[in-house]
C-alpha cells in the first residue's frame, strides 16, 4: 500500500470560489440527501482543480460541507493517489510505468522526466513541471502514455517515444498548445489501417428502422 | 480455417471513435431502437433470455450475467434497489470500456435502462476511474443527451421512471473489486467488505445492489434486440458471444477489438494486431487476460484458444481479455517483478498476508532479476504465494500471487540461470535481441 501524508506547510484557511460552489451543487444533486458523504470524492477533486493541491483547510471545509468528521475526509485523502497532497509545477505530468506501458518504452521517458524536470514529485526549478510515476492508467493499446494535469484540464497524451516526448515537454514549457490523445497517424485505439467495423451497412441507418424482437411470441418461443 | 467474427455481428460499432457518439449518431447505429418494447415483455422476459444468452460478465470473474441479475430481491421492500456499473477500469493491460465510454456511451446507458428495469431499481450509478476525465465527460454529455430526449428521466417514453449519475474514484485500483466500489461510493476509503452478505442483499448504502461491468451492461440492447440465439453462436459452449480484446505490449500494432469468443490467440494478434513484432516465431510469453493472471510460454500460445475455459486449462484465465505480448526481447522476471510493484502499491492494506506479502514478493522478484538470490529463495517465494492466495478478504491477494506462481511454473530455468549467472561474474540477462 502507498503511505502517504499531508504537507509540512499549510495555508491558513480555504475557501471555493464561485465555479467550484456550482460544481458542488451539481455533485450533491446525485446522491440521498442522508448520503452526501458519498460526494467525498468529487468534492475533494473540486478543490485539486482549485487551488492544484489539496490542503489541510480544505479537508476541514469539506468535512463540514459533507458533515463529515474530518478523520473520514482524512483517510479518503491519504487513501486515493490522484489527490496532490502538496503543490504541483504548472504541469502535472503522470508517466504510466506498468507493465504493459514499459514493454512498449515508458522506462525512456522516465528517463526524460529525471534529466529534463528532476527527481519524481519535486517542482522543476522554473515552477513548470512535476512529474510522477503513476501505476496503469488503462491506455495500454496506447503506451506509452501520460496523463497531463493542468489549468486545461486532464488529459491523455499516448502513442509515445522518447523523441516526441521530449517535443512535448519543449512546447510546454514554451507555453504552445499541444496535440492530446494519440501522437501518432490512429484516432484512438484501432489498429492503423484496419478493415474491421467499415462495413457501410453499419451506418447507413438500416438499423434504425422499425424490428420485431425476437423470441417474443409463444410460436417463436425457444423449441 | 478461424471463423473471424464479421462487421455485421460487431456490438460496438463505434469502437475506434470515427463516428458520431452522440445520441443521433448512436440512433442511426441501432442504439435505443425497440427499447420500448424490449420492457414491455416483462422483467422475466428480460433476465430469461440474458440467461439464454449465456453471457458471461465481463469484469474479469466470468460469473453468468442473467443469474446474478436473477439473485435481486423479487419484490421491493423497505429499501429501494440500485445498479452499479464498474468502469473502475484499471487491471493493467485493460482499455476496453474506456473506449464504449468515449465513443458508444449510449449503448451503455440503454443497458442500463434494460438492466436497471430487470431489477425494479430506479437509480444507477456508474463509478469511473478518476484518470479517466475524458471518459466521464462524453458519458456526462450522453447522459445530458438522453435525459433531454426523455429517454431516461422521471417521465421518459419508456415507461420505467429511471436517473442515471455518474460517479468517480481518485485512482485506487482496488475499487475496482466491487464491494470496495460501493465503498468508496458511500465516501469512505475502499477496502472490501467481508461477503456475505452479499450486494444483492446489502449492497450500496445497505440496499440490494447489483454490480456489473461496462462492457457486461453494454451489450444487453443488443443482444436482446437480435436474440439470445444470435449471441450464443458464437464462441464455444459456456464461453460463448462476442469480447473486446485488449492487446498490448510487443505486437505491430497494439489494438481494441471486438471478436468471437474462442478465437485462437495466434489468430487473435495476427489478424488484428499485425502480428508479434519480429514474427510469431519471436513470441516469448503472453499474459492473456490482464495482469492478475499467469502468463503463458509461446508453446501454449501456440493453439490456444481464448476463452474461460481454454485458459483455465492452462492454469491462467481470460479475465478481461486484456492480452499483454512479450517477445524475444523481454526481460521477463523484471516485467512480472513490475507487476508485484503494482500490487503492492495497490494493495489497500486491510488483509496482513497482502498487505505484507504483496511488498515481500516485490522485493525478492527485483533480487531475482538481478541474479542476486540464492535458489532456494525461489521455492520460498511460491510458498509465501501460496500463504498470500485464498487467504484475504478479497481477491487482490490472489491476483497478486497468480503473475508470480506462473512465472516460476513457466520460466524457473530463467531464473535459476540469472541466480547462475550473477555467481560466476557473467552478464545477468542478455536481450536476445541485442544479442543478435
Amino acid at each position: 500500500m502507498s503511505v502517504r501524508r499531508l504537507a509540512k506547510q499549510q495555508p491558513d484557511s480555504f475557501t471555493f470560489n464561485a465555479k467550484s460552489e456550482k460544481e458542488i451543487a451539481f455533485w450533491l444533486g446525485k446522491y440521498p440527501e442522508a448520503r452526501k458523504a458519498s460526494a467525498v470524492i468529487p468534492l475533494l477533486w473540486i478543490v485539486q482543480k482549485q487551488e492544484g493541491w489539496v490542503s489541510e483547510p480544505a479537508l476541514r471545509v469539506v468535512a463540514e460541507r459533507l458533515e463529515m468528521p474530518y478523520i473520514r475526509v482524512y483517510e479518503v485523502v491519504t487513501f486515493y493517489t490522484m489527490f496532490n497532497l502538496a503543490p504541483v509545477g504548472e504541469h502535472l505530468i503522470q508517466v504510466c510505468g506498468t507493465t504493459p506501458c514499459m514493454l512498449r518504452g515508458s522506462e525512456a521517458l522516465i528517463k526524460v522526466c529525471k534529466s529534463r524536470i528532476g527527481e519524481a514529485g519535486e517542482i522543476s526549478g522554473d515552477g513548470k513541471f512535476t512529474w510522477v510515476e503513476v501505476e496503469c492508467m488503462g491506455a495500454c493499446a496506447n503506451g506509452p502514455m501520460f496523463q497531463l494535469a493542468n489549468k486545461d484540464g486532464d488529459h491523455y497524451v499516448e502513442d509515445l517515444d522518447a523523441a516526441k516526448f521530449e517535443q512535448i515537454l519543449d512546447d510546454l514549457a514554451a507555453g504552445k498548445d499541444i496535440k492530446y490523445g494519440p501522437q501518432s497517424e490512429r484516432n484512438a485505439s484501432e489498429p492503423h489501417g484496419t478493415k474491421v467495423l467499415t462495413d457501410p451497412a453499419l451506418y447507413d441507418g438500416s438499423r434504425a428502422k422499425k424490428i420485431k424482437l425476437p423470441n417474443t411470441g409463444k410460436a417463436e418461443a425457444k423449441s | 480455417m478461424t471463423q473471424l467474427l464479421q462487421d455485421k455481428d460487431r456490438i460496438f460499432t463505434n469502437l475506434f471513435g470515427h463516428h458520431d457518439a452522440g445520441l443521433e449518431g448512436a440512433k442511426q447505429r441501432g442504439c435505443w431502437n425497440g427499447t420500448k418494447e424490449i420492457l414491455e415483455q416483462g422483467r422475466d422476459w428480460i433476465i430469461d433470455n440474458m440467461k439464454a444468452s449465456g453471457l458471461r460478465g465481463r469484469g474479469g470473474a466470468g460469473f453468468p450475467t442473467g443469474l446474478k441479475w436473477s439473485f435481486m430481491p423479487k419484490e421491493v421492500g423497505a429499501r429501494p434497489h440500485y445498479l452499479v456499473v464498474n468502469a473502475d477500469e484499471s487491471e493493467p493491460g485493460t482499455c476496453k470500456d474506456r473506449e464504449i465510454m468515449r465513443h458508444d456511451p449510449h449503448l451503455l446507458i440503454e443497458g442500463c435502462l434494460i438492466a436497471s428495469f430487470a431489477m425494479q431499481a430506479h437509480a444507477c450509478y456508474i463509478y469511473l476511474r478518476g484518470e479517466y476525465v475524458t471518459e466521464r465527460l462524453a458519458l456526462e454529455r450522453a447522459v445530458k443527451e438522453a435525459y433531454e430526449a426523455k429517454l431516461i428521466g422521471d417521465k421518459n417514453i419508456h415507461g420505467w421512471p429511471f436517473h442515471v449519475y455518474i460517479h468517480h474514484g481518485a485512482g485506487a485500483y482496488i475499487c475496482g473489486e466491487e464491494t470496495a466500489l460501493l465503498e468508496s461510493l458511500e465516501g469512505k476509503k475502499g477496502q472490501p467488505r467481508m461477503k456475505p452478505p452479499f450486494p444483492a442483499n446489502a449492497g450500496l448504502y445497505g440496499c440490494p445492489t447489483t454490480v456489473n461491468n461496462v462492457e457486461s451492461i453494454a451489450v444487453a440492447g443488443t443482444i436482446l434486440r437480435r436474440g439470445a440465439e444470435w449471441f450464443a453462436s458464437f464462441g464455444r459452449e459456456r464461453n460463448v458471444g462476442t469480447k473486446i480484446f485488449s492487446i498490448s505490449g510487443h505486437v505491430n500494432k497494439p489494438c481494441n477489438v471486438e471478436e468471437a469468443m474462442s478465437i485462437p490467440m495466434r489468430a487473435l494478434i495476427e489478424t488484428h494486431a499485425g502480428g508479434v513484432r519480429g514474427g510469431w516465431d519471436n513470441l516469448k510469453a503472453v499474459i492473456p487476460g490482464g495482469s492478475s493472471v499467469s502468463l503463458l510460454p509461446k508453446h501454449i500460445c501456440d493453439d490456444v484458444l481464448m476463452d474461460f475455459d481454454a485458459l483455465q486449462a492452462h492454469k491462467s484465465g481470460l479475465g478481461t481479455a486484456a492480452v499483454i505480448v512479450m517477445d524475444m526481447s523481454t526481460d521477463v522476471v523484471k516485467a512480472i517483478a513490475r507487476i508485484s510493484y503494482f500490487y503492492r502499491h495497490e494493495s489497500c492494506g486491510q488483509c496482513t498476508p497482502c498487505r505484507e506479502g504483496t511488498g515481500w514478493m516485490w522485493r525478492v522478484l527485483e533480487r531475482m532479476s538481478r541474479g542476486e538470490s540464492e535458489i532456494s529463495e525461489i521455492d520460498m517465494l511460491l510458498d509465501v504465494a501460496g500463504q498470500v492466495e485464498g487467504h484475504t478478504i478479497c481477491a487482490l491477494g490472489d491476483a497478486a500471487a497468480w503473475p508470480v506462481q506462473g512465472l516460476i511454473r513457466h520460466f524457473r530455468g530463467e531464473i535459476e540461470s540469472r541466480i547462475n549467472n550473477y555467481r560466476a561474474g557473467k552478464p545477468v540477462f542478455v536481450s536476445q535481441v541485442a544479442a543478435e
